[in-house]
């Protein structure tokens, strides 16, 4: 559900207005609500839980021996994934500097991006359904380019609305070509 | 618009008023499939339809057919042509076809009818479609490129494809088909517009640039090139009533050239026209190095996978692979074939409104990338290429890459193959801004490997996991270009405008991180072209990460080059100056007039919107 409409499209005349810049000062490194590790959690158990009980059904129905193997497997990986999740969730950083924002994340592949403001093409913000229950949006940072896809998960909702409108204002003020 | 001066017709199509497209639009469009198809089907039905009429002028001859008779009754679906003489449905199908065709023959006109355009100071408008009606407006200055394509039936008809490439998905504007000259003239006067020069002040500058073109070529040091802006007004009022006469001249002469001699010459005619752009390509491409980079191209190793299943295949009885691999076989031959001829005529030259790119034999095609709209250019060397030094040379620009149809993905190779000379040329096109820094580079990252030309070195711990390329890999930055050498089997150069780069990523996997790299990505719209600097030492990667996410908000902040006629350095109004004329001359005079008027009725055009260092007017462009 795309909630911030891109900004509208001007013809940018190269002067940027110095003085009148929304400030944007370093933030330090920002991590996001603890409560998003429930939600990754959820997200694995039912993951876990249907391919689990797809390998139980060929066991059982088609009496696959060797599926009882790859249900345990599943079910062994899937909760030391589970297990490190808080781990994970806490790796997942971002900071607004002057004139980009920064992102971070990942314990084994580890993933650092930065993105000038004034490259954004349009913020996204999203809610799952358990993410919903907890209070908790996505933030996508869109640019022109498709690998630069930064995303920032388990914001509280209220931070992400006021994320999102900080952004824009930045964006705008910072809009270069494309 | 007055008819004043027409020669052949010609109209200003860039006005502001709607246009048409050329009347034959609908046929080349969708009637040549038309027809295609009916061909198609007649030739398929061409043995049942004999067997009919045999059947039923001489009945004598039937006896095998009646056998069939109950059999076509029902088979409809296989027989519908048999279905409905035996039926004695005849004239009601042939009722039905007359229907289809005058149906099809009021569509094509009324889709001419409502297709119209127009071009305005700040867009490209087109309102198409009979029942669902579309208004699509593309702005000018987000146009990404311009591309006329001639494809031959177009070119018989003597009318060109005009497409104008915005950023943004199946976002393009295509205008099919205008008259092949006026093609020419719009994209001029596309680009002008484009440029963020006003309309006025380009045509205050251009009527006299185009009455000296015309009349008399020594006097190219043309009053419009003074530097007071003032002294525009005058020269461009004279000019006018020149061109009052020339005007009168000019239908005169272009009639007594026949219509057939017009389409010959447009045939033969250079592909780049050379009014528009310097004569010259910067990069010749003779025919046996085409051919011989094909056949030793990438794809000749499929051909020959492809050849051995298909033999294997079939030597042991498999028919299979038959009906799965030979249309792949026929698509790779039909790549192969489209590339060479796509390459022959190859041209590349810079003009003041972007680098023009022309290609093709019966089918022709060229391309303006306007400056600033390339978002990044690579170099690569295939390892069968190595022997003779040849390069191909790919792009990235916004809006045409991800669904890479073959014909979006030709427009993404600037120089199908050259040497390293012609790579040197290309990148000092493409790159206009840092051409002499970047000059320095080139050899170094073509071929060089180390610390050679500056790249940063990449550790030998890396050899675990680039064995061949590790020596080779390295980045070196230079007048906002960041440029990223490796490979060793295909060798890359890759050049990334920090201008237009959309963000960078650095990122350690586990084995990375177990011997201290890093790799480092710089993400520039979707297209061939991916600059990864992989294996960098993770010291030297985490500070040229922050080295180019700084720079590339700096030389965003102060990039230009997407108003590039706006913004007036005094140097490169004198530069461009000797393509003043050449730049006009296609705009017919009949443009030119009115442009006087209304460069007279908004005085002094430079003045007004120039930044104030600005000494010299902006004439031209």
């Amino acid at each position: 559900m795309p909630e911030a409409p891109a900004p509208e499209l001007q013809p940018e005349d190269g002067v940027h207005d110095e003085a009148g810049l929304p400030e944007a000062s370093d933030t330090g490194w920002l991590r996001v609500s603890p409560k998003y590790v429930l939600v990754e959690v959820v997200g694995s158990i039912v993951g876990m839980l249907i391919f689990v009980g797809i390998a139980l059904g060929a066991h059982f129905l088609l009496h696959w021996e060797w599926a009882l193997w790859v249900a345990g497997a599943i079910a062994v990986v899937s909760l030391v994934g589970i297990a490190f999740e808080p781990r994970r969730v806490r790796s997942i950083q971002y900071r607004l500097r002057a004139d980009d924002l920064l992102f971070r994340r990942g314990i084994m592949f580890q993933r650092q991006v930065a993105v000038p403001y004034g490259r954004m093409q349009l913020v996204d913000i999203t809610r799952g359904p358990v993410a919903r229950a907890l209070g908790l949006a996505d933030l996508k940072f869109v640019t022109a380019a498709a690998s630069s896809a930064v995303t920032v998960p388990g914001l509280p909702m209220a931070e992400a609305d006021r994320l999102r409108d900080e952004l824009v204002a930045l964006a705008e003020s910072r809009r270069a070509g494309l | 618009m007055s008819g004043v001066a027409r020669p052949q017709g010609v109209v200003n199509l860039a006005d502001g008023e709607w246009h048409r497209l050329h009347p034959a639009s609908p046929l080349l469009r969708g009637g040549l499939v038309f027809i295609a198809v009916l061909g198609f089907i007649i030739a398929n039905l061409r043995e049942r339809v004999i067997e009919i009429f045999l059947a039923i002028f001489a009945p004598e001859s039937s006896a095998p057919i009646d056998a069939e008779y109950g059999e076509w009754q029902q088979d409809w679906a296989n027989d519908p042509v048999g279905g409905i003489v035996m039926n004695g449905l005849v004239g009601w199908a042939l009722l039905a076809l007359a229907a289809i065709i005058i149906t099809v023959v009021i569509g094509f006109w009324l889709s001419w009818r409502m297709h119209t355009f127009r071009v305005t100071h700040e867009a490209v408008e087109v309102r198409s479609g009979i029942l669902f009606r579309s208004h699509r407006s593309a702005r000018l200055d987000r146009i990404q490129g311009i591309n006329v394509n001639r494809p031959l039936f177009a070119r018989l008809f003597g009318t060109a494809k005009l497409e104008i490439s915005v950023a943004g998905q199946s976002a393009n504007v295509q205008l099919a088909y205008l008259g092949s000259t006026l093609a020419d003239a719009l994209r001029a006067d596309v680009l002008r517009l484009a440029s963020g020069a006003r309309a006025e002040r380009a045509h205050g500058a251009a009527v006299p640039a185009a009455a000296d073109g015309r009349t008399d070529a020594s006097a190219l040091v043309s009053p419009g090139l003074v530097a007071e802006p003032g002294a525009v007004q005058e020269p461009a009022a004279e000019a006018a009533g020149a061109d009052g006469a020339t005007g009168q001249r000019t239908p005169v002469s272009a009639r007594a050239g026949a219509l057939v001699t017009q389409r010959v010459d447009e045939f033969l005619a250079p592909e780049l026209d050379p009014d528009l752009a310097p004569p010259e390509s910067v990069v010749h491409l003779p025919i046996g190095r085409v051919i011989g980079s094909t056949v030793l191209g990438g794809s000749t190793i499929w051909a020959i996978i492809l050849v051995a299943i298909i033999v294997v295949g079939v030597t042991s009885g498999q028919m299979w692979v038959l009906f799965s691999f030979v249309p792949a076989a026929i698509g790779l031959v039909s790549y192969m074939w489209s590339r060479i001829t796509k390459s022959l005529r190859y041209s590349i030259a810079g003009t003041p409104d972007g680098v023009r790119i022309g290609h093709g034999l019966l089918s022709t095609g060229n391309q303006t990338i306007p400056p600033g709209r390339v978002h990044a250019v690579e170099a690569t060397q295939w390892v069968f290429w190595r022997p003779f030094g040849w390069w191909s040379v790919r792009i990235n620009v916004a809006g045409q890459s991800v669904s890479a149809s073959g014909d979006a993905a030709q427009r993404t190779i600037v120089l199908p193959v050259g040497t390293a000379a012609d790579v040197h040329r290309v990148l000092a096109l493409l790159l206009p801004d840092a051409a002499a820094e970047v000059e320095t580079l080139v050899d170094a990252g073509l071929v060089g490997r180390g610390d050679a030309g500056g790249f940063s070195v990449t550790p030998k711990r890396a050899a675990w996991l680039r064995p061949f390329s590790w020596k080779r890999i390295g980045l070196a930055e230079t007048a906002g270009v960041a440029v990223i050498r490796r490979g060793a089997l295909i060798r890359s150069l890759s050049l990334v405008p920090l201008a237009r780069m959309q963000s960078v990523a650095r990122s350690v996997g586990p084995i990375e991180r177990a011997l201290d790299l890093a790799t480092l990505r710089l993400h520039t719209v979707t297209g061939p072209v991916s600059a990864v600097l992989p294996v960098a030492d993770r010291a030297v990667a985490t500070a040229l990460f922050e080295r180019l996410a700084h720079e590339a908000i700096e030389r965003a902040a102060s990039d230009t080059s997407h108003h590039w006629g706006a913004a007036a350095a005094p140097d490169a109004a004198a530069e461009t100056a000797p393509g003043a004329p050449a730049e006009a001359a296609p705009g017919a005079p009949a443009e030119a007039v009115p442009g006087a008027t209304a460069s007279r009725a908004e005085p002094p055009a430079g003045a007004s919107a120039a930044p104030a260092d600005e000494t010299e007017p902006r004439h031209v462009v």
